[in-house]
């Protein structure tokens, strides 16, 4: 099978390219992930730059964009892939090596929308109450793995990655809006009411076609716009 | 390049970023330490993301539960090896330190009246073998990605410093102290001398040493290796944990939660066989137990699939939205590798390496202990170690399910109170100065200068988990772990000739795999030797040959020093500080 990956190696190339990788099928698994083809590739070529640890699918360190999608490389079966397959690093970020993005920004976002609980303090013999059903609020909302397909696939974050918070910081923010255990909901919503942070976000849903883990990031910064516009 | 080395000073530095380093960073930080914490991945990468099933606490939120009988649980299934002081302390901390992590805004699945969900788990029982206790709480089937992203925000919360995509080399050592680490920043090959009052490992597993395991790749026991290479020992390295239910030749882990919901494994003959080796708790015995069984039904023929090679479990019977809901994540595993929906087809399932019970010896404020000439347990000063990577040891000779995810949080903290206690008591410790210096960095150089050859890390490092595979799997003996012995060698020979084919200072994965590699086949040296010497078979260690457990001759810890290449051993302790001790039984489920 024909492979291109996106090669760039800093101290020698000046800028990104493709290389042509001809791949005999049979080495691999009839069943084989991605992955596997490019740890194949790396054995190959032990130069050929990747992050992957998992391999399956929790990490988050294998995002990749591949035939124009993003995806992790480790949960997408090579049978789903159209040859030749194109294999580039996550578009948006400043290339490190290969396939190794730098994903600074992406992480100093989610920092930035403070993503942990602030709660009522309860000593330590007592558990903060929560019916199943404001648990279940939280589902999609919490097992995103902060892969970065979705702020990688927005062209609001391609543009504005140092001023738009993106989908997987907002989703964040979302989630610790909802949290019946949260006690600062409308001081976060007061600081998410930025028409760059929040409102950059124009609905064009890349973020959720691509999220690895069948999140909706898009719908939940939807909603945290409707509650801010509301005056929560 | 790399010559230049920065420096830094530190009160502590954690290595690893996983549930372990990332509780001790927490409390640490808001008792306003200067931290640092590193970790080779960005740390909600740390495999602790992968946990499934759920953290033991008897909170009594579904059945009646006490601690002691918790207590009781994790010795029996630990076949008496477990030091019954360290057990005794984990889970009577075990209640608390989970309301904890609720407060930190882990999202526990949750009960009708509000409390946090708890399942049922292998070898959990009430009121001391009785009946089967609901002790595991859990956040779906995801409860260690719950608990690794919480500890990671509110660390985010309190400004703990982390030095990310940076590699621990080697320890640094004064005399016979430890005083920080080399690091060196996967970005740019830079070398970072961090110097530190304090120094705590929390590097996690080294599941990479088997062939097929449950681990991520950055599993590759680095913590031993630097602590081997400082001159301590490591113990109890002959305890492997077979999960029993491995994506059948792919190794991914199907949680222990799904026969805790209710799941059942059959045979070819479509046989509920657990029933005939643990006819009273059936699938939910331990796990031990668990995975010989399926081992022993493999050989004997009742296997299923194409080769007879692997067996069923079974939740076809379960109700379709309770999987939906209480088992996400597996469902979603099944789909993506086997493309099977649980809900309608069996998951085949083999035993998979999955967990480390040896580790780095410590006692129970976390601090590094090695014999010396004086005792069998003298303290390294300067030197902790947490989590799955240190062995204290809760977990004996064989782990229960649910135990891990506890280990690593209720001794995250302890260690993190020794060291605050220590930091306060003793305002006027100093950093030393370190004398080995050269010697870390003449290994990190022979790596930068090694010229390129026919044989590759890749290469070697498929050999060495064949090796092991073949040598120290489920069941054992000494024929098959004396082949292994063998075959090391000449490993170790590859591994000291083998060149690089990548030269370049950024993001260079070529010598990442040579660094970690050199750490695995300690970790392998450790297992075999461990091994062979054990004549008897307890817990997860099961020798063909030595089919009995016998505590007259081996109810004690093995200790491998790597430099002498030498086993030493020393007592399990009997005598818990609250409780009666527990006598060591026959152990049967
Ligand atoms: C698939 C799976 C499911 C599991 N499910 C459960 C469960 O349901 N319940 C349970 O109790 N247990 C479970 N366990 C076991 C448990 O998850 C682990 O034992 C535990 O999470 C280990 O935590 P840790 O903090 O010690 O290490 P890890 O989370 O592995 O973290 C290790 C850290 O060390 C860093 N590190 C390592 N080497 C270096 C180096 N050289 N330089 C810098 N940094 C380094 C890594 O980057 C990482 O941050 C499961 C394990 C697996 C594999
Ligand atoms: S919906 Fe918003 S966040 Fe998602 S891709 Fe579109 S603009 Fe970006
Ligand atoms: S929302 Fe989905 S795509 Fe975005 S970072 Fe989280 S897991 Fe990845």
């Amino acid at each position: 099978m024909e492979v291109l990956i996106s090669r760039y190696h800093p101290d020698k190339d000046d800028e990104p390219y493709m290389q042509t990788f001809e791949v005999d099928g049979s080495q691999l698994h009839s069943d084989a992930m991605l992955l596997e083809l490019i740890l194949h590739l790396r054995e190959i070529d032990p130069t050929l730059g990747v992050r992957y640890s998992c391999q399956e699918g929790v990490c988050g360190s294998d995002a990749l964009n591949v035939n124009g999608k993003n995806l992790l490389s480790c949960t997408t079966p090579l049978k789903s892939l159209k040859e030749p397959i194109e294999i580039r690093p996550l578009p948006g970020f400043p290339i490190i090596k290969d396939l190794i993005v730098d994903l600074e920004l992406f992480y100093q976002q989610y920092k930035s929308v403070e993503p942990f609980l602030q709660s009522e303090p309860l000593d330590p013999q007592q558990e903060h109450l929560q019916t199943p059903k404001q648990r279940e609020q939280l589902d999609g909302k919490y097992e995103c793995i902060l892969c970065a397909c979705c702020s990688a696939s927005c062209p609001s974050f391609w543009w504005n990655p140092d001023l738009f918070a993106g989908p997987a910081a907002l989703l964040a923010a979302q989630r610790f809006t909802i949290d019946s255990r949260d006690i600062t909901t409308i001081d976060r919503l007061h600081k998410l009411d930025s028409p760059t942070k929040t409102f950059r976000c124009r609905h064009i849903q890349n973020c959720t076609a691509s999220c690895p883990k069948g999140l909706n990031p898009s719908q939940a910064i939807q909603s945290l716009k409707n509650r801010i516009v509301k005056g929560h | 390049m790399s010559e230049s080395l920065l420096e830094y000073d530190f009160d502590v530095i954690i290595i690893g970023a996983g549930g372990a380093g990332l509780r001790a960073a927490l409390l640490l930080t808001e008792q306003g330490h200067k931290v640092a914490v590193v970790s080779k991945v960005f740390p909600t990468r740390s495999h602790t993301v992968a946990a499934q099933g759920g953290i033991n606490a008897a909170l009594a939120n579904v059945t009646p539960d006490k601690w002691e009988w918790h207590m009781y649980d994790t010795i029996k299934g630990s076949d008496y090896l477990g030091d019954q002081d360290a057990i005794e302390f984990m889970c009577s901390e075990a209640a608390e330190i989970v309301r904890e992590l609720e407060h930190f805004g882990v999202p526990f699945s949750r009960l009708n009246n509000g409390k946090i969900y708890q399942r049922a788990f292998g070898g959990q029982s009430q009121n001391y073998g009785e009946s089967q206790a609901h002790r595991t709480c859990a956040a779906a089937d995801r409860t260690g990605h719950a608990i690794l992203h919480s500890l990671y925000q509110q660390n985010l919360r309190s400004g703990t410093h982390f030095f990310d995509e940076h590699y621990a080399i080697d320890l640094l050592k004064s005399g016979e102290q430890v005083c920080g680490a080399v690091v060196m920043n996967l970005h740019d090959s830079q070398l970072k001398r961090l110097n530190a009052k304090h120094t705590l490992l929390a590097t996690g597993g080294a599941g990479q040493v088997f062939r097929t395991n449950t681990n991520a790749a950055i599993n590759s026991g680095d913590g031993l290796g630097m602590v081997a290479r400082a001159g301590f020992t490591l113990q109890d390295m002959e305890f492997w944990q077979f999960h029993p239910t491995g994506v059948a030749g792919k190794g991914m882990l199907i949680s222990e939660a799904v026969r805790g919901e209710g799941g059942i494994l059959r045979n070819s003959n479509g046989e509920a066989f657990m029933e005939r080796y643990a006819p009273r708790v059936k699938d939910l015995a331990s796990r031990d137990v668990v995975a010989r069984a399926i081992s022993i039904e493999v050989t004997e023929g009742r296997g299923c699939g194409p080769n007879k090679d692997y067996v069923l479990l079974d939740i076809s019977h379960l109700d379709g939205d309770l999987v939906r809901q209480r088992l996400p994540g597996i469902r979603d595993i099944s789909m993506t590798f086997l493309g099977k929906d649980p809900i309608e087809e069996p998951i085949p399932v083999f035993p998979t390496c999955h967990y480390m019970m040896g580790g780095i010896p410590t006692n129970l404020q976390a601090q590094v202990v090695t014999p010396d000439h004086n005792s069998e347990q003298a303290v390294v000063d300067g030197l902790y170690a947490i989590g799955e990577c240190a062995c204290v040891s809760v977990h004996g000779a064989n782990r229960l399910g649910g135990n891990s995810l506890l280990d690593i949080v209720v001794f995250g903290r302890k260690a993190a109170q020794s060291i605050d206690a220590e930091l306060k008591a003793n305002t006027r410790r100093k950093i030393s100065e370190a004398d080995n210096l050269e010697v870390i960095l003449a290994r990190f150089h022979r790596w930068q200068l090694a010229q390129t050859t026919d044989d590759s890390i890749a290469r070697i490092k498929k050999d060495l988990q064949t090796v092991m595979e073949q040598g120290c799997g489920v069941f054992r003996d000494l024929d098959s772990m004396q082949t292994a012995l063998d075959k090391l060698l000449p490993i170790e020979e590859r591994l000291m000739e083998v060149g690089l084919n990548d030269h370049s200072d950024v993001f260079n994965l070529d010598r990442l795999a040579a660094l970690e590699l050199e750490n695995l086949l300690i970790v392998a040296f450790a297992t075999v030797q461990s091994a062979l010497a054990r004549q008897e078979s307890r817990g997860a260690h099961s020798r063909v040959d030595f089919p009995e457990r016998d505590d007259s001759d081996w109810l004690k810890h093995t200790l491998y020093s790597h430099r002498l290449r030498r086993l030493s051993y020393k007592k399990v302790n009997l005598t818990p500080q609250h409780h009666a001790p527990f006598e060591p039984k026959k152990r049967v489920y």
